[in-house]
């Protein structure tokens, strides 16, 4: 634990605060819209957005900002409809996978940069590329205060919601970007293929011990904050392994506990 | 006459091609209970969302409360089709009544004690208290229709619209949900009422509002649901009885003209049978 004086510590902290309290906010949204595919979905793009990123200079979080937006935007344009978007979901997926392969045997330099985009590399992020994930973070969690009651009425209710006048169409846009810039931070601290341990994980054992939307809010923060918050700090004790490895496994340990504790009651 | 709550003049709807209907003409004052009839396609539910201001008319004008249907909106309250929630939503009663007061407001916030008050004494209304603060996805149909009404109702509305309220609700709840929507109007609500089926409602009438095939008609039960007046609406021959109190529509080939699945019809034919 001595490591918490270091600065390299103390920026894998806050990252890791930062992302937990995105995805424990967008979560609950996730389930109530499911869209956990078109988390994975994004994910896996924000991972070819990174390959190009590193190819073209040597910036692989900001290629995975433009590559998640991208999907975003793809997704928002082709399907509207949950059967449609799950399709196009998919079709985009397994395409800008391929790519991102191809991207990657084009690079020349570490490998362990390909293992770090997809496993997530906490302690390697650089002062400047933590501003930037602070800055997009602050704007997300701004934006979802925002947008918290409408998007709520939206996602549960949306007939009556557009009959009141809701923008449908912005909020889904507006949503689909918060959720592709969230997952292209939370990819930062779990990779992105684990993202969804932090974006659905908490989201989805707070729903098993709660029908209220603003307690299932609260716990789904909490509990992303227990799995990335630990996490890490479990990994600069056991300083050999991951600490993708620990956040995954807290965040599963919390929906198991959530899970047998509610088994006779639903 | 701004104080009528809805005022229709020559107004038309198309959509995608196909005229709903034409130089509609209606005024609803306040209080007032019109139910909307007419076969399937024929713009009822498209007359409602015209109302909500969702589709403009392609000729002539829509005003309510003397405005355009945006303008209204915050006066308006929508009741959907009777659709079961899932079952594990994560929403309580309460907080599906709390949407329809606070869930078009921007910024987040906790919720106002006045407002808190206004969720409670709505639910009190419909006399679903018991049940408010349970999962929304496990109470029965006819449960979330009360707390439909009760959400409506929370804006304290000038006009209620009403999108088949009663479908897939059993006889005993569709009779205690059709008084609760009736009720509404002692606050001075208009309500606009879309059914495929008149008598749960008819005692509760003013007016029709029958819609076929681009065609309308307007005026008290009495005036439009008659052999002569349906049979011109129509352009076929059709006959309007009355078994037992309850109105039937019925082709002069001797099927019903209201839908297949109409459990009611059904209903009283079998009570027929058996008298």
């Amino acid at each position: 634990m001595d490591y918490l004086n270091e600065p390299f510590a103390q920026h894998a902290l806050l990252a890791a605060t930062l992302v937990a309290i995105m995805c424990g906010l967008i979560g609950p949204f996730v389930i109530m819209r499911r869209m956990a595919f078109a988390v994975h979905g994004t994910s896996e793009l924000a991972f070819t957005g990174a390959a190009a990123g590193l190819l073209l200079g040597g910036h692989p979080v900001g290629g995975a900002f433009v590559g998640a937006l991208v999907v975003a935007g793809l997704i928002g344009a082709l399907g509207s409809r949950e059967r449609e978007r799950d399709a196009s979901i998919g079709v985009i997926l397994a395409f800008g996978l391929g790519l991102g392969v191809l991207l990657l045997s084009f690079y020349k330099g570490f490998s362990t940069q390909a293992t770090n985009i997809l496993f997530g590399n906490i302690f390697g992020v650089s002062g400047g590329q933590l501003a930037l994930l602070m800055v997009v973070g602050v704007a997300v969690c701004l934006t979802m205060l925002v947008i918290y009651r409408p998007l709520l009425f939206a996602s549960l209710d949306p007939e009556v919601a557009r009959a009141k006048g809701l923008p449908m169409a912005l909020l889904s846009g507006v949503f689909l970007v918060i959720l592709a810039l969230t997952v292209t931070e939370a990819a930062q601290v779990v990779g992105t293929l684990l993202v969804l341990s932090l974006a659905i994980t908490p989201a989805a054992a707070a729903h098993r011990l709660t029908v209220q939307p603003l307690m299932l809010t609260v716990l789904s923060v909490v509990f992303a904050l227990t799995a990335s918050v630990g996490g890490l700090l479990l990994s600069l004790t056991f300083d050999t392994i991951k600490p993708t490895v620990f956040i995954t496994g807290i965040s599963f340990g919390i929906y198991l506990i959530a899970y047998l504790s509610t088994l006779r009651r639903k | 006459m701004t104080d009528l709550t809805v005022r229709l003049h020559s107004a038309s709807l198309k959509l995608g091609g196909r005229t709903l209907w034409k130089n509609l003409n209606l005024n609803i004052a306040p209080g007032e209970f019109v139910a909307v009839l007419g076969p399937n396609g024929s713009g009822k539910s498209s007359f409602i969302k015209t109302l909500l201001g969702l589709h403009m008319p392609t000729a002539g004008q829509v005003h309510i409360l003397g405005g355009t249907p945006e303008k209204a909106r915050a006066h308006i309250g929508y009741i959907p089709q009777q659709k079961a929630f899932d079952r594990d939503i994560p929403l309580t009663g309460r907080d599906l009544v709390a949407l329809g007061v606070t869930g078009t407001r921007w910024f987040a916030q906790f919720t106002k004690p006045a407002d808190a008050k206004r969720i409670t004494a709505a639910i009190h209304r419909v006399g679903a208290s018991r049940y408010a603060d349970k999962p929304l996805g496990q109470l029965s149909g006819g449960e979330q229709q009360r707390l439909r009404i009760a959400q409506a109702m929370a804006a304290e509305p000038q006009l209620l619209l009403c999108d088949e309220p009663l479908l897939s609700l059993d006889i005993t709840s569709q009779q205690q949900v059709a008084a609760l929507i009736n009720d509404q109007r002692k606050l001075g609500t208009a309500i606009v009422f879309v059914t495929h089926e008149i008598n749960p409602i008819l005692p509760m009438v003013d007016r029709i509002l029958y819609l076929v095939g681009g065609k309308w008609a307007i005026g008290t039960p009495a005036e439009v649901l008659t052999t002569e007046r349906l049979t011109k609406l129509y352009g076929a021959p059709v006959e309007v009885l009355n078994v037992h109190g309850r109105i039937l529509v019925v082709a002069s080939n001797e099927h019903a003209l209201t839908e297949p699945h109409d459990a009611y019809h059904h209903h009283v034919v079998h009570d027929e049978e058996h008298a």
